[in-house]
Parts: structure tokens; sequence; C-alpha cells
């Protein structure tokens, strides 16, 4: 199989600026990165029916070898009628942004934005929980020798271990630290980070 | 006349819904009919595909009298026969559920009246993906159904589902363009495009162009079918769309893209030579997916992540590439699909009910609807695997081949499928305490709806006090039905492996397939193993 050098030459410009713009956060680039690496892909089809040939029409004193190959033409055909109708989708949901968000450029995903800032301290799952969690929790010795008392478990703000005295919870939220009780605070309806539900958030 | 030879109908079927639902976009009830119509006929017709190839083996069609390899070919196997049923019944049953969601929000708006046409067109690219006998055909079903799911992902047009639709499209396109460029190589090294033409020549070809086409195939498939390094954009796009959409997306869409796999790593580049990094990406697949959906409190993006995380376990028993590992992967396939799309059908329902599809707003859901509540538990529990249900033998499948097969990384990969097993137990197990068991007033912030005194009935219409959405009784058939289909699979389970075994043992033997589109004296290469796996 031979390849005309002109062609492949092209097809490599047309793939990396096609890459290139495919990068860029714009998304009219990203889109014509993307009709650039569709067009180098049927060039890269074309290459692969060798040399230009006779049209394929069958005629009885032609042999075979001057024919041109016409299964590539078949399929660049097919792929230029489809990467028409996705590059009009594609401009249809480009202009559709512009309409809702007056930008050219993707979107954040505001759930992942939401589960990223999500401290790791649950509520529910990681309050400090007193050491007996029997059935009977009156008063009890704790395994320190020291008295605990199961009551105190509904407080947020548990007894410290050694000094006796309140320490405030704190839970890592992004790089800095916060208080656990701002942190539930933000995962209240109406915060920024939580989406409103149908009903449009709290009452 | 053989039946087989009425398999282009699985296509054409679908696509002559789409354009009667197109002509009579003005007249929702007269869409409804139509579709359900085809597409129960063409369920119909699948399952006699289906007992066909069981009785006379597999049959290719060859489409317009052109003989292959010049011609275009569809050919029905056992396998992709079985894919097709088990695909149109779930579309079947996610249609039924769509048209009772429109039904009952009022589909007057004109984006709503396009779902039908658009919907059908993508179940008539998934069957032409499953039936296609030759790589560009392949390329064009892909594309057929790309298209309309870009539509589908898109419905309405609102700000966060362009979002992800934009992601959505660019990913797939570059995925496209990836496989037409593979398929533009292997066209450039061996001068054909039939798939069982394709398995003959590619046997003589150099390892290393070998390898690179196939390495540009697994990667374009990969991420269509979303495994691991490749699987970032599916539970960034999948959630925002409407109920139905995402559980026809995440029953179909990735499936198509394990079934393409499947034929490059059976039919096309049989033997064992990328089977290492395909179990590393396995691995990877199954573990990092599954810790994705731990850190997720929105219930459909969880899914999405059990989603990604289950395609490992496909990989996973296909890349062992013995008859045992290939079989319990056709069966998870099957088992999947089902699973996956009833338990994003009940979330839609979930989120009727509660208002919300986040388990820090949902609560005491067992107590207001007991149905719900088992709709959801059964698939949730199926897809944990836990004995007795399909997962549970699919699993238990795939751990027998692994262990069978021996190496160290099988039993990494037993490892960490029961890993990943049980870690998706401890998702599904945290959605059923939050949303189901606890009162509504633990939840964080629980929906007003919750709060609400309950309603006596939650099946009917719409609730008149308190603006509770109750649960339309199509939409709570059509789950009830995809569950019962999901339980059935494990009841049926002796007879779908004995299904599997032959499709996965046909497969590998390559000839069935090979002499069904080439003719009886067509010659079938051997297969070179490096040793290991046999």
């Amino acid at each position: 199989m031979s390849v005309n050098l002109t062609l492949l030459a092209v097809m490599g410009a047309l793939y990396a600026c096609g890459i290139y713009l495919l990068l860029e956060r714009s998304l009219t680039r990203v889109l014509l990165g993307l009709m650039l690496l569709a067009n180098a892909t049927n060039l890269l089809i074309l290459a692969t029916g060798g040399y230009a040939g006779l049209a394929p029409f069958y005629a009885k004193d032609t042999p075979a070898q001057d024919y041109n190959d016409p299964l590539p033409q078949a399929l660049i055909l097919t792929s230029i009628v489809i990467s028409f109708a996705v590059t009009a989708f594609m401009l249809g949901i480009i202009y559709r942004t512009w309409v809702l968000a007056r930008q050219d450029e993707i979107q954040d995903d505001v759930e992942d934005l939401r589960v990223a800032e999500t401290p790791s301290f649950d509520a529910e799952d990681d309050a400090e929980v007193p050491m007996e969690t029997s059935e009977f929790p009156l008063t009890m010795l704790g395994s320190d020798g020291r008295q605990v008392s199961d009551h105190a478990s509904g407080s947020r703000h548990a007894p410290d271990g050694d000094g006796g005295e309140t320490a405030v919870n704190t839970v890592a939220a992004g790089a800095k630290r916060i208080d656990a009780a701002d942190a539930a605070a933000e995962e209240q309806p109406g915060s920024r980070n939580v989406t409103p539900g149908p009903e449009g958030g709290v009452k | 006349m053989n039946i087989a030879s009425f398999a282009p109908l699985a296509v054409v079927l679908p696509i002559l819904g789409a354009a009667l639902t197109f002509v009579l976009i003005r007249h929702s009830r007269a869409q409804r009919t139509v579709s359900i119509a085809l597409l129960s006929l063409t369920l119909a017709l699948e399952c006699l595909l289906l007992a066909s190839v069981w009785e006379g083996g597999t049959a290719a069609v060859n489409i317009g009298g052109w003989l292959p390899p010049w011609g275009i070919v569809m050919v029905v196997d056992q396998f992709s026969s079985l894919m097709l049923v088990v695909s149109s019944a779930v579309s079947l049953a996610v249609l039924v559920y769509a048209t009772g969601q429109g039904m009952a929000d009022g589909d007057q708006d004109a984006p709503v009246s396009i779902f039908h046409p658009t919907y059908l067109i993508l179940v008539a690219g998934v069957s032409n993906a499953f039936l296609s006998g030759d790589l560009f055909n392949l390329y064009v079903g892909f594309e057929i159904l790309l298209t309309a799911s870009y539509v589908l992902m898109t419905l309405g047009g609102t700000g966060p589902r362009i979002r992800a639709g934009v992601t959505y499209v660019v990913v797939s396109v570059v995925s496209s363009v990836l496989f037409l460029i593979s398929i533009a190589m292997v066209y450039g090294a061996t001068g054909t495009v039939n798939m069982a033409d394709l398995a003959i020549k590619l046997a003589d070809l150099d390892q290393g162009t070998k390898t690179l086409l196939h390495v540009m195939l697994l990667v374009a498939f990969g991420i269509k079918a979303a495994v691991f390094p490749l699987s970032f954009w599916l539970p960034d796009s999948y959630p925002t769309a409407p109920a139905p959409v995402t559980a026809v997306f995440a029953g179909l869409l990735t499936k198509v893209g394990v079934y393409a796999m499947v034929r490059t790593e059976t039919l096309l580049f049989p033997g064992d030579s990328l089977n290492t990094p395909l179990m590393v990406a396995a691995l990877l697949t199954m573990v990092v997916g599954i810790l994705g959906a731990l850190a997720q409190s929105d219930i459909k993006r969880l899914l999405s992540f059990t989603l990604v995380s289950h395609i490992g376990y496909m990989v996973f028993g296909l890349a062992m590439s013995s008859v045992a590992g290939l079989a319990a992967a056709v069966f998870y396939v099957a088992h999947h699909i089902t699973i996956q799309t009833s338990l994003f059908l009940v979330t839609g329902l979930i989120e009727r009910r509660g208002g919300s599809s986040s388990v820090d707003r949902l609560a005491g859901l067992a107590k207001l609807s007991p149905l719900l509540a088992l709709l959801f538990f059964i698939p949730a529990m199926n897809l944990a695997g836990i004995p007795p249900f399909s997962g549970f033998l699919g699993k238990v499948g795939l751990m027998q081949a692994g262990i069978e097969l021996g190496t160290p990384l099988a039993y990494a990969l037993v490892i960490g499928g029961v890993l990943t097993s049980l870690l998706t137990l401890l998702a599904v197990a945290r959605v059923w305490n939050r949303a189901f068991w606890r009162k509504p007033s633990d939840a964080e912030h629980p929906d007003p709806v919750l709060l609400a005194p309950r309603e006596t009935s939650d099946t009917g219409r719409r609730g008149g006090r308190n603006n509770v959405t109750l649960l339309p009784r199509t939409m709570v058939g059509s789950t009830l039905g995809l569950v019962l289909l999901g339980v059935s699979l494990t009841v049926f389970a002796g007879p779908l492996f004995k299904v599997s075994d032959q499709a996965a043992a046909d497969m590998l033997d390559r000839s069935s397939y090979i002499q069904a589109v080439l003719g009886e004296e067509a010659p079938v290469p051997l297969i070179l193993t490096s040793g290991g796996g046999k």
C-alpha cells in the first residue's frame, strides 16, 4: 500500500490542531477541535485506499488493479454525514449554554463540588460515642477508671478525655478546618452548596 | 425459510416505529400505542430468534444479497440473541415507565413529544450494534444509539442537563473518532472490515501491528463501557437526565461497549496477549468505582458509581478468556442490565414519592410506602450479591473461574471482587438505612413531603393534600415487572447459565461464527496462547 505524503502531513497537522483545541475550556473551540479530528480521520481512511485510480465503474477491458478502492470513500461518506449531524447538535448545545449561562465555557458540576466539599465528618456516624453503649446506661465505670455517663452522649461537644473541658469538634473542609456545627449548617437547605429541592428548598 | 433471516427486523421495526411516532408527534396517545406495540413485537421476534439460534446454531444474514466479506452481514449467535432479548425486555419496561410518567405529568410540552421517536432510534442502534457482523456497521450502530442518547440526555434543555450533555457528547465523540481511526487502521492492515474475515486475516499480521490495533479498539470500547481510567465521564453525566433515560442508559449503553469488547477479545484477537492489563483495569474499575459510590449522598450518583464498579466484574470474566470466565461474564451482563435498570427506575419513584434523590433529605420511606421499599430492597440486595439472587450466582461463577485460573493476579481479582461486593452492600445498606428506615424527624433536612400527614394510598394520580406526588400505577407496574424479571433470572439461573456456557464456548471456538458468515469451507485459524490460561 502506498501513501500520499501531502495528505499524511495535512492529516497530522489536523490531528495536532484538533487535539490542542479539544483541550480548551471554551466550547466553541472544543467543537472546532472535534471537527478537525473528524476530518483528519476522514483523510486517514482515504489514505488506506492507496493511490488514486480510475473511478470504480465496471468496464470490461480495465484490469482490476487500475480501479480506485471504493470502500474507503463509502466509509468517509458515512462518517462525514455522522460528524455533520453531531456538529449541528453540538452547535445547538453551545447556543443553549450561551442562552442559559451567558458563557461559552464548560460549567462546573454543582453536585460534584458539593461532594468534594462535604466534610468527612458525619454527624450521625462519627460523633464521639461513650465507651459504654449497653442497655443499662445509668452510671458505670469507664475503662480508664473515670465515670462516664451515656446521658451526655447527645451533646455534639463530647467531653475531652484528659482535661474534662469541652473541646470544639473541627472537621477538614478542603484546605481549612472549620467547626463541625458550621459544617453541618453548610449542608442545610438554602446554603449555597445544596441544590434546592423541587419545592424550592426550605420553607 | 429460517426465522433467523428475519433478524434485521430487530433494527427495522424500531426505526419504523420512530418514523411513525415522528409523524404522530401531535397525538401522544397514538404515539404511546405505536411505540409500545412495535417494541413488544420486536421483543417477541427476538425471543423467537433466541430459540431458533439455540436450535439451529449461529446464523448470518447478508443484507441486500451481497456476499460477505464484501456486503454488510448481520450475525445472530447465542450471545447476541441473548443480549437482544434482555435489552429489548428492559427497554420495553422503561418505555412503559416513561409513558406512565409522561401521562402523570402531562406530556403536552413540545420536547417530550420527541421522546418516543428518539427512544426507538436508540433501541434500533443498540440492536444494530448487537447484530452487526461488520466493524463499520458496528460503528454505525454505536453512532445511531449515541446520537439518540445525546438528545435524550439533554431532553428539556435545562442548565444541569446541558452541562452534563456537553461532557457526555464530547467524550462520546472522541471515543467514536478513536473507533473510526481503529477501523481505518484495521482496513489499511487487512483490507476488510468484515469481522469473520478479520478473524482469519488478523492472525497473519505481525505481533506489533496486531497489538496496536487491539489496544486502539479496546481503548475506544473501554470509553463506551466505562472501564476505569476511562470511566470518569459516566457518573458526571448520567444522574442529571430524566429517570427513565438514566435507567435505559445505565442498562444498555455501557453493556454495548462491553459487548464490543467481548467480540474484540474473542473473535478478532483471541489468545491472551492483553489479558494482564485487562485484569488490572478490571480490578481498578471495581475498587475505584465502588469507593466513589461510598462518597455519594445522591442515590442516582451512587448508582452511577456502582454501575462503573460492576463493569469491572464483566471485564474480569472477559479477561480470563476461559469458557467458565466468559460464561460468567455473559451471565453477569444479562443480570446487570436488568438489575441496574430497575434500581434507577426505583430511584425515579423514590424521587417522586420523597421529593428528592438525596439520602440527606429522605427518610421513613419504608413506612410511607412499603411497596416502594420492597421494590428497592430486592434489586439492591441482588446488586450486592446476597444469596440466593442472580448477582450472587454471577459473582460465584466469576470467583470459581478465577480460582480455576489460579494465577496471583486472578486471586487478587477474586479478593477485589469479594471486597467490591461487600462495599456495594455497604453503599446500598446506607441508602436503605437513611432513606427507608429512619424517622423523617431524624433526617438532616427532610423534604417537606415526608413530614406531611400520611396518605392512605400510594398509587394513583396525584394526592390532593399537601401536594404529595403519588406514584402512578403504570410506573409502579413497569418497575415491578422489571424487578420480577430480575428475580426470574435467579429462578431460571440454571437454563440461563447453560445458554451463557454454550455462548461462551461458541465464542471461544469461533468456528461456528466464521463458518456461518463465510461458508462451511472457511479456514479457522488456530488460537495462539502464550501458556498460562487455557
